[in-house]
């Protein structure tokens, strides 16, 4: 048995299958995929270039966001709890955005009506940073901050 | 194709409470391996979590969220024994859907 040309004949009756997978409209190319998934604003630097990432101008700050079972230290900025919730009437969306990561967005979740606007998650953090709760209600948008202290940074470690 | 979730569903009081555990490496695209060339990163995307057909959450995630990720939420609604569906997309284009009963 020729095992070079075993392997030959397996690569190419691969190929084949694959361009027409991808002829066939199953993988979706690059741009596709991407379009409910918002580059820019992942992309971010700063509280207000996310606003505007996300379709606002300003947000107002709001004592009526909480954060919950969000540490004041984090030991471990690999996996930093982060719970937000929000009383303001009509939450459409939260988000969590760090102050001090290479990339401020961090997760953004769309509340439908009959889901609580409360979400929690874990996080990354490079550093100690102010964390940030966007909230989107009604149209507008609102923010929330507190300051977590990282004794370890998640970033590159 | 990744690890199957942990997906767990609980009805509390008029509300359902579901907690998720993922299994996904989240690679942030900062760090550099031991060449010193950058590690492409390799994140979940999109999540999405329906229940009898209706979408009840859906999130968009960077690669600041932990690897192995962990969310929770509640939603109005929901009985034992319905089921939950949770669908995540990574930026590979990888994809995993898992299902949990409402206990």
């Amino acid at each position: 048995m020729n095992g070079t040309r075993r392997a030959v004949l397996k690569a190419g009756g691969g190929a084949t299958l694959l361009s027409l997978v991808a002829a066939a409209g199953w993988l979706s190319p690059d741009d596709a995929r991407a379009a409910d998934w918002n580059k820019a604003a992942f992309e971010t630097k700063s509280l207000d270039e996310t606003i505007k990432a996300v379709g606002g101008s300003a947000a107002a700050p709001s004592i009526n966001i909480t954060f919950f079972a969000t540490p004041d230290i984090a030991e471990n900025g690999a996996v930093v709890p982060i719970g937000v919730t929000s009383t303001i009437p009509k939450t459409e969306s939260i988000a969590i955005l760090i102050e001090k990561n290479p990339n401020m967005l961090a997760a953004s979740f769309d509340i439908p009506t009959g889901t609580d606007p409360a979400i929690s998650t874990r996080v990354k953090m490079g550093q100690s940073s102010n964390v940030y709760a966007l909230v989107k209600a009604d149209g507008k948008f609102y923010v929330a901050s507190k300051e977590i202290k990282v004794t370890l940074g998640g970033c590159g470690g | 194709m990744a690890d199957p979730m942990k997906i767990r569903a609980g009805v509390v009081g008029d509300s359902t409470e579901v907690k998720v555990l993922m299994s996904h490496e989240m690679e942030t695209g900062q760090r550099k391996d031991a060449q010193g060339k950058t590690i492409p990163a390799w994140h979940i995307q999109n999540v999405t979590a329906t229940w009898n057909g209706k979408t009840v959450l859906s999130a968009q995630w960077g690669p600041a969220v932990s690897k192995n990720p962990f969310l929770s939420f509640k939603f109005k609604g929901g009985a034992k024994g319905d089921k939950v569906e949770i669908t995540w997309t990574d930026n590979r284009g990888d994809k995993r859907t898992d299902e949990a009963v409402i206990a």
